[in-house]
């Protein structure tokens, strides 16, 4: 491995851990989000009682006083529970939950005199199985968790988020194949680049603009995948006990960090596969043109990446934005009505969109 | 058996596809969010008649109360501080819960009959009746101090002596009204 090698390979790894440290402060930031944000929707303050030194910040002393609270309450774990499982459980969550980010990607190659630093944790060619497999592998999480409990409120927590989780993910994979039917391609990023691309010359050639049936499927079963109102028949914390039931302290904690994890994931997901990446509309690699191609202002190599970097920041925050908004507007289903909109709205709703989108995709040939 | 028939709302075609109804909704729970969000930055930077929530911090910021809401008590005074009160005992006798204890004595101006030697409320016994303040035929007693966080960790804490109530002020109580004057 020569010099140049080793040196692109720490600034990917810097790169990524920056990326990962950033997903994480968000995923705790999103635990005042909720508090904050719900308490503004409803005319209500929030949290806001938490004070170090005099000073309020508007509430954020909560996220350490809740990490302090979750990491000295009693680690309680049930007499008759499968001691190893039990414990492996919340950490299976929260792994299958980050490894997912390794494979989105960021920003664009950052190029730094002869050093050339991707942007993303891995670029495998199927990046997008990958990341839905990944997906898939937190259901685990979720059945030892709710099995190794011993407890029948958790056992059936657990067996309705399975088949919960289960149904949406076929929806989930039925409603991308119409973006890999157009883009061609399974590779995230290359994915990311197709989306600079133009149609009829004015319009970005966003995922949401060319399969906007597909966006919308995917963002219901997305929510549904976090576990989240209006699909939060696993958890429901109040009434219907869930799959955590037996848990307490920092393993819960862990389980609800990892829904604020899927809860990012998903809003990196509808950004990267829908809202063009880290594109923006106008800005190339030597700085923004016009429509038309003439260049407009010139920017360097280096600001034209921080720029993109900071685009898929906002993308990520808008939707965590739109997430949290439809986790407080929106009733939960009943059971019954969640599984006929899986099986039989939102699944041959995407089958419907595949059909549609071949018929187009060989008509344009 | 009676059977109940439930009329169930018919849904039309634009709410069995949920998306509009959706956006509807999260139109109403946005609108509120934004504009919420500016007046507390409104609030915030010096425009106090803008608030963004309904909520009163409550120990710092008391919700305005009505003035005929019957708060604790407190003994008026004359114009050289003297208490009004003449003892005449109407406000312990009509008492329902036999709270009130008076002392009297004679009053060194030969114009007024009496004077309480002491006064003591019992806020642990009173069912805040109002009927002392109806009794009082000097104007002595009112309940009109807009305090309600009436607390102690005793119950001789919660007596309160004659200079607690003529002087709420020098205990660290805030009373909004003037003391002198009654009227």
């Amino acid at each position: 491995m020569n010099n140049i090698q080793l040196i692109t390979t720490i600034g990917q790894i810097t790169a990524v851990f920056m990326f990962f440290m950033g997903v994480l402060s968000l995923a705790g930031l999103l635990t005042w989000v909720e508090r904050k944000q719900s308490a503004v929707m409803q005319d209500r303050i929030g949290a806001n009682r938490a004070k170090v030194l005099g000073l309020r910040l508007f509430g954020l002393f909560h996220i350490i006083a809740d990490a302090l609270k979750m990491l000295s309450k009693e680690n309680f774990i049930p007499k008759s529970a499968d001691k190893f499982l039990y414990q492996l459980a919340p950490v299976v969550s929260v792994f299958f939950a980050l490894i997912t980010f390794a494979a989105i990607p960021f920003g664009d190659t950052l190029v730094i005199g002869q050093y050339h630093i991707p942007l993303q944790g891995i670029d495998i060619n199927v990046g997008l199985l990958f990341i839905f497999s990944m997906l898939s592998m937190g259901v685990y999480g979720v059945i030892l968790g709710g099995f190794s409990s011993q407890s029948n409120y958790s056992f059936l927590g657990g067996l309705r988020a399975s088949s919960q989780l289960l149904s949406y993910e076929i929806a989930i994979g039925a409603s991308i194949v119409g973006l890999v039917m157009v883009y061609g391609t399974l590779n995230l990023n290359e994915m990311v680049y197709a989306q600079g691309e133009y149609l009829w010359g004015w319009l970005p050639k966003w995922g949401f603009v060319v399969q906007p049936a597909a966006f919308f499927i995917f963002m219901t079963a997305a929510i549904a995948e976090t576990k989240r109102i209006p699909f939060d028949l696993p958890e429901g914390e109040s009434e219907i006990v869930g799959y955590f039931l037996e848990y307490s302290g920092m393993r819960f904690g862990l389980f609800f960090l990892t829904d604020f994890l899927e809860t990012i994931l998903v809003a990196c997901l509808a950004a990267t596969l829908f809202f063009g990446g880290w594109q923006v509309p106008g800005l190339f690699d030597d700085g923004f043109r016009a429509l038309d191609g003439t260049p407009v202002w010139a920017l360097p190599s280096v600001a034209v990446t921080g720029l993109r970097v900071l685009a898929f920041g906002a993308k990520v925050l808008f939707f965590c934005w739109f997430l949290m908004t439809v986790r407080w507007t929106l009733p939960r289903f009943r059971y019954d009505q969640l599984m006929r909109l899986g099986w039989q709205m939102l699944f041959p709703l995407s089958i419907l969109n595949i059909l549609l989108t071949g018929i187009v995709i060989l008509m344009l040939r | 058996m009676a059977t109940i028939k439930v009329r169930k709302h018919k849904l039309n075609f634009l709410e069995k596809i949920y998306l509009p109804e959706i956006f509807r909704g999260m139109w109403i729970t946005s609108f509120h969010f934004f504009r919420n969000l500016a007046f507390h930055f409104l609030h915030a930077i010096g425009f106090k008649q803008f608030r963004g929530a309904v909520t009163f911090q409550y120990p710092e910021e008391q919700r305005p109360l009505a003035l005929r809401a019957r708060t604790r008590h407190r003994l008026t005074q004359r114009e050289d501080g003297s208490p009004r009160c003449v003892a005449c005992m109407m406000c312990e006798t009509v008492c329902p819960a036999r709270c009130i204890y008076i002392v009297a004595t004679e009053h060194p101006d030969p114009n007024i009959e009496k004077t309480p030697a002491s006064f003591d409320i019992d806020l642990g016994k009173c069912v805040y009746c109002g009927f002392c303040v109806e009794a009082c035929p000097e104007d002595a007693i009112r309940m009109d101090t807009q305090i309600l966080d009436i607390a102690s960790y005793s119950r001789e804490g919660m007596f309160y002596n004659m200079d607690e109530l003529l002087h709420p002020e020098r205990h660290g109580d805030k009373i909004l009204i003037d003391p002198k004057l009654p009227k």
